[in-house]
């Protein structure tokens, strides 16, 4: 929101926090490591409350959980700014400092009211306003959400719609609130934080300033072309047009994560060239040209990881990777070499404290100082400096120079419409034991992976469209169809569906889903499909 | 929890319907809001008695049911459904025979027949030989064998046990004229009275009630909790069951008066599973008589270490009962994390008397069993010599006396004239404990009897600290060399450093004394040297 992909705050902050909102977020299962720290907070009596279109197993472990249907997080967020306000606990004084925009907010969501909102949302008005009331009233409140937000075709305005509650009621900048972008693995937000993102260069400097630009042409001998890359959904457009025609994958595997699957197999099949670097032999590498088998992460290799909570930790080599499996670092910069370009030493320390004189959040973190102190969390920008806590805490300032904008976002439901011939909603998401599309966590066998290749529908639907609760089916979007087997699930309602993305090889989800992607976050809209269900006899 | 996906197994209708009775129906499927209520965690151990009341055991669907109503997970349920010896995990027939095997019925010639179960003390000492059946089924009951007790066999020089040998009916309320004059007086001068008397507790720990009163009453973190402990598991023991089953009222009443003078709110009576009888009597006194304080029944499922009062909490919580460290002692941090008043059933009936006055002996009772003519239920004023309680109940020659149960100690014919009072027992290196008196006489066998304690204790350890859960076993194989003749020399010296590691470093009662008895027989009797 204020220009860092970044969660505001701490763990620490959500071990303390008196409400704690999970919107579109099952961190129970697939943040189990956040979910701890939760669980802290509630058995200290915090309350929490899950957004979430199934009773999940976190919103089985809510104080309240509000069943909207898929793609009515706008409504909702809106529903609650507006209620917030009419019952006047709008921090008014933080408002007026500190944020842009109010007005024009306020006037957006004059039309959603409890009783609207009950209308688009399904959710009873009643429980409508205990979230709003609850938020409104909380001293140290965590917002916290994942993909069921992201992974929409409009997911920026769907975030936008979250962080607009935040700066309503002043629930940012200060210690015990904030905002949280839950990530999904160890080091998800490190990626982003050293620049693997196509409009930013480490440290989330502006890849349009010319300064920024200057700087990094300096260190690196180079000239970074002024122009913003592409993001994956982007990169798959450019495929399709041609003019995309080489592709280096590094540690991801888009042939079974990525959406509308046969497409996506169809455009890596078509490149020139393609390489893949990975420590498995995905179903993407098995589509590449050259395969360069990688060291893991964790044990294999020297490092850094950074947190959820922005917190950038050491990793340590224990034991050599296995065959010809070589470090990622010496990997590109063997590369590099053969291309003829020296880019100077490759041990992992040498490395980050190249990132630390270029990226300025990071540049007070030593390896010796990250030992010492167990990890330090950005911005840190000298050796003096401890790191944060929480971001954005320059919002409470008595001048507040740059103001946070209120966001006016409206309704936009999903791209695939329900109809009489695709009349179920489709959501995916993931499970405890698995990890995305299974590379590293497929390869075992374990009796947690029981039923994970499973539709799983509510009881009505099972007995409406004549399936058995364990019976086989065809499960058919607009873009391709899959079979599998139906296992009934209570806590889902009438009308919608869930599958995971976790056992592609099998059962491959994402034949189904849409590729309608949000234009600023290149997400696609995994979380709301139309499919109809089909019994095999 | 559901998210532990290891439980697929349904309820059948039965058993959905006497869970639900416990927990309440569940809500239809399709709402678009839903409330988790992580605080029942408590009615878990009575949902389990329910579905194996119902059907005779519980099955993996009952199990993964009350789970997750209850939002425990299956494999945290299981623990707990395993912690309790009354508590069935395998199938079995709807109607299962538990016999005692223990200290008394053992003396008395109990055998078990086959297809019955063997079982430690069920409190009914002085009907020796005994049995308890259960029956499971739509209208689900239990049957203490022989079913009903002899009258009290002393009839004069009572106090607690008066109302009893008078015949008062134990189904009626009798005037609460105790509660009415507490009310009179005010909460503090009820403590004070307390604090004035001689009472100490009469669970086996003699720790003074009016400070234990006074205590709670000065917590400022509400609510308080009472909690009256009527899981008297102490093999010999039985004066508990008497007085919730004869004169239920008198219980009911002191917990109003307890609860009135240290401002709790709520008390809960924890009964022994054993004892169906005191279930009714004492539900139905609750139900009859309005004594200002909501008490509500919760019944055990088989396990000694329950009569502990952290581990006791831990199982009305929902939990193994497994006792928690101390400090925090119940008094800051007991029932549920708050203030609690935690006193045994014999201390609690005290108190009437206490608030009107009118009888100040300080009287304790005593459950005397084993070779004796007249078994049963005493009352003495503190200080009588054990001798003369020996005598009123008929026992001749005995070789040798069980005072304070299993965690008591064994005294010989020559140490009969110990005053049967706190300080004397201190004195002596005994203990009064629970007021267990069991004879053993001439032609009484000793060894059997320290086997079967050195295997009470293994069996009763609830495992959770080590001193207790390695110490029981290797006590009761030392024992089991020496009594076979296979000793190898070390025995006595390894039961010496058994009896010490556990005393000293067992976190609560059942390991600090599961040597105390065996090694009173060794050193003191003799037996086994």
């Amino acid at each position: 929101m204020f220009g860092a992909g970044g969660g505001t705050s701490s763990y620490e902050e959500t071990r303390a926090a008196d409400l704690i909102v999970l919107w579109g977020s099952n961190a129970r299962e697939a943040h189990p490591i956040f979910f701890h720290h939760l669980l802290k907070a509630v058995n200290n009596g915090a309350k929490l409350i899950v957004v979430d279109p199934r009773r999940t197993p976190s919103a089985q472990w809510a104080d309240l959980w509000l069943g909207l249907d898929v793609g009515t997080d706008i409504p909702l967020a809106n529903a609650v700014a507006r209620e917030i306000i009419e019952a006047g606990l709008a921090d008014m004084e933080f408002v007026g400092r500190a944020t842009s925009g109010f007005e024009a907010f306020r006037e957006s969501v004059q039309p959603w009211t409890l009783d609207e909102a009950e209308r688009v949302t399904g959710v009873p008005a009643e429980a409508i306003r205990e979230l709003a009331h609850s938020y409104g009233e909380a001293t140290h409140a965590q917002l916290c959400w994942t993909l069921g937000i992201t992974e929409h075709h409009n997911a920026v305005d769907n975030v936008f719609a979250l962080i607009n509650l935040a700066l309503l009621t002043g629930k940012v900048g200060k210690w015990g609130s904030g905002l949280q972008p839950l990530r999904g693995q160890n080091n998800v937000q490190g990626g982003g934080d050293m620049g693997a993102i196509p409009n930013r260069l480490p440290g989330f400097q502006e890849i349009l300033d010319d300064a920024v630009r200057a700087k990094f042409d300096a260190a690196w001998g180079s000239s970074i072309p002024p122009k913003h890359g592409l993001h994956l959904s982007g990169m798959f457009e450019a495929m399709e047009h041609g003019d995309l025609r080489a592709v280096y994958v590094v540690g991801e595997n888009p042939a079974q994560g990525e959406a509308d699957q046969a497409r996506a197999e169809r455009l890596l099949q078509g490149l020139d060239h393609l390489v893949v670097q990975d420590i498995f032999l995905t179903r993407t590498a098995q589509l590449a040209d050259v395969v360069l088998p990688a060291a893991a992460t964790l044990g294999e290799a020297e490092g850094t990881v950074t947190s959820s909570e922005r917190r950038v930790q050491r990793v340590r080599k224990a034991y050599d990777a296995p065959g010809d499996a070589r470090d990622d670092i010496e990997i590109v910069y063997e590369l590099a070499r053969h291309l003829g370009h020296d880019l100077g030493s490759t041990k992992a320390e040498d490395v980050w404290n190249e990132l630390r004189s270029l990226s300025p959040i990071h540049a007070g973190m030593s390896y010796a100082r990250l030992e010492e102190l167990g990890g330090i969390q950005w911005p840190c920008r000298d050796e003096s400096d401890p790191g944060s806590l929480f971001l954005h805490g320059r919002l409470w300032d008595d001048v507040v120079e740059d103001r946070a904008p209120f966001q006016v976002v409206e309704h936009d439901p999903p791209v695939d419409t329900l109809d009489d011939d695709f009349p179920l909603r489709l959501t995916t998401g993931r499970r405890l034991e698995s990890y995305n599309t299974g590379v590293q966590t497929g390869g075992y066998s374990s009796p947690l992976h029981a039923g994970g290749l499973d539709i799983l529908l509510a009881p009505e639907d099972g007995a409406r469209y004549g399936i058995r609760d364990g019976g086989r089916v065809r499960v058919v979007s607009r873009r391709g169809s899959v079979e599998t087997s139906a296992r009934y699930d209570k806590n889902l309602r009438a009308g919608l569906a869930f599958m995971n993305l976790h056992f592609p090889d099998e059962v491959a989800t994402n034949v189904l889903t849409i590729d309608a992607t949000d234009p600023k976050s290149g997400t696609a809209e995994f979380k709301a499909t139309a499919i109809r269900l089909e019994a095999i006899a | 929890m559901p998210d532990l996906k290891l439980l697929e197994a349904e309820p059948s209708e039965a058993e959905r319907a006497a869970i639900d009775a416990v927990v309440g129906a569940e809500a239809a499927n399709g709402g678009r809001v839903a409330r988790s209520d992580r605080t029942r965690r408590h009615l878990l151990l009575p949902a389990l008695r329910a579905a194996q009341r119902r059907v005779g055991w519980v099955t993996p669907g009952a199990l993964g049911y009350a789970s997750r109503r209850l939002e425990v997970p299956p494999a945290d349920a299981y623990g707990v459904a395993t912690f309790y010896a009354l508590i069935s995990l395998e199938e079995r027939p709807p109607e299962v025979l538990h016999v005692c095997t223990d200290l008394s019925c053992a003396l008395a010639g109990a055998s078990v027949p086959p297809g019955a179960h063997p079982s430690p003390c069920l409190g009914l000492c002085e009907r020796a030989p005994a049995a308890l059946r259960t029956v499971a089924g739509p209208e689900p009951r239990e049957e203490q064998i022989p079913p009903s007790s002899p009258p009290l066999p002393q009839t004069t020089g009572l106090k607690l046990l008066r109302r009893i040998a008078e015949g008062a009916d134990p189904e009626s309320p009798p005037e609460l004229r105790a509660l009415d004059r507490a009310r009179v007086l005010g909460a503090q001068r009820v403590i004070e009275l307390v604090k004035a008397s001689p009472l100490l507790g009469r669970g086996g720990a003699a720790f003074p009630t009016g400070l234990k009163w006074e205590a709670v009453a000065r917590q400022p973190v509400k609510p308080h909790y009472l909690v009256c402990n009527a899981d008297e598991s102490e093999p010999g023991t039985f004066k508990d069951r008497v007085l919730m089953e004869q004169d239920p009222f008198a219980l009911v009443e002191a917990i109003g008066i307890a609860a009135y003078a240290t401002g709790c709110e709520k008390a809960f009576v924890y009964v022994r599973a054993e004892y169906p009888l005191a279930h009714e009597r004492l539900q139905n006194a609750i139900d009859r008589a309005d004594v200002g304080v909501e008490i509500e029944l919760r019944i055990g499922a088989g396990a000694y270490v329950c009569g502990e009062e952290t581990a006791l909490f831990q199982s009305i919580e929902g939990y193994r009962g497994e006792p928690r460290n101390k400090p925090p002692f119940p008094v800051e941090v007991g029932l549920f994390g708050k203030p609690t008043v935690v006193n045994n059933v014999e201390t609690l009936v005290n108190v009437p008397h206490i608030v009107l006055g009118e009888d100040a002996r300080d009287t304790r009772l005593f459950c005397v069993s084993g070779n004796v003519a007249r078994p049963g239920l005493y009352e003495l004023e503190l200080g009588t010599p054990l001798g003369e309680l020996l005598e009123l109940a008929g026992a001749e020659r005995a070789k040798a006396v069980l005072l304070g149960g299993a965690a008591g100690s064994f005294l010989r014919p020559d140490q009969l004239d110990l005053p049967l009072s706190f300080d004397a027992a201190r004195s002596a290196g005994v203990t009064l404990g629970s007021g267990v008196v069991i004879v053993y006489g001439e032609d009484a066998e000793l060894v059997p009897a320290v086997l079967r304690i050195a295997e009470f204790f293994r069996d009763e350890s609830c495992g959770q600290c080590v001193p207790c859960r390695v110490g029981t076993v290797r006590q009761e194989e030392a024992l089991h060399r020496l009594a076979s003749g296979k000793a190898n020399g070390n025995e006595l010296a390894v039961l010496a450093d058994l009896t010490q590691v556990m005393r000293d470093a067992s976190i609560c009662g059942l390991g600090q004394t599961a040597a105390n008895a065996v090694d009173s027989a060794i050193h003191n009797l003799g037996v086994l040297q």
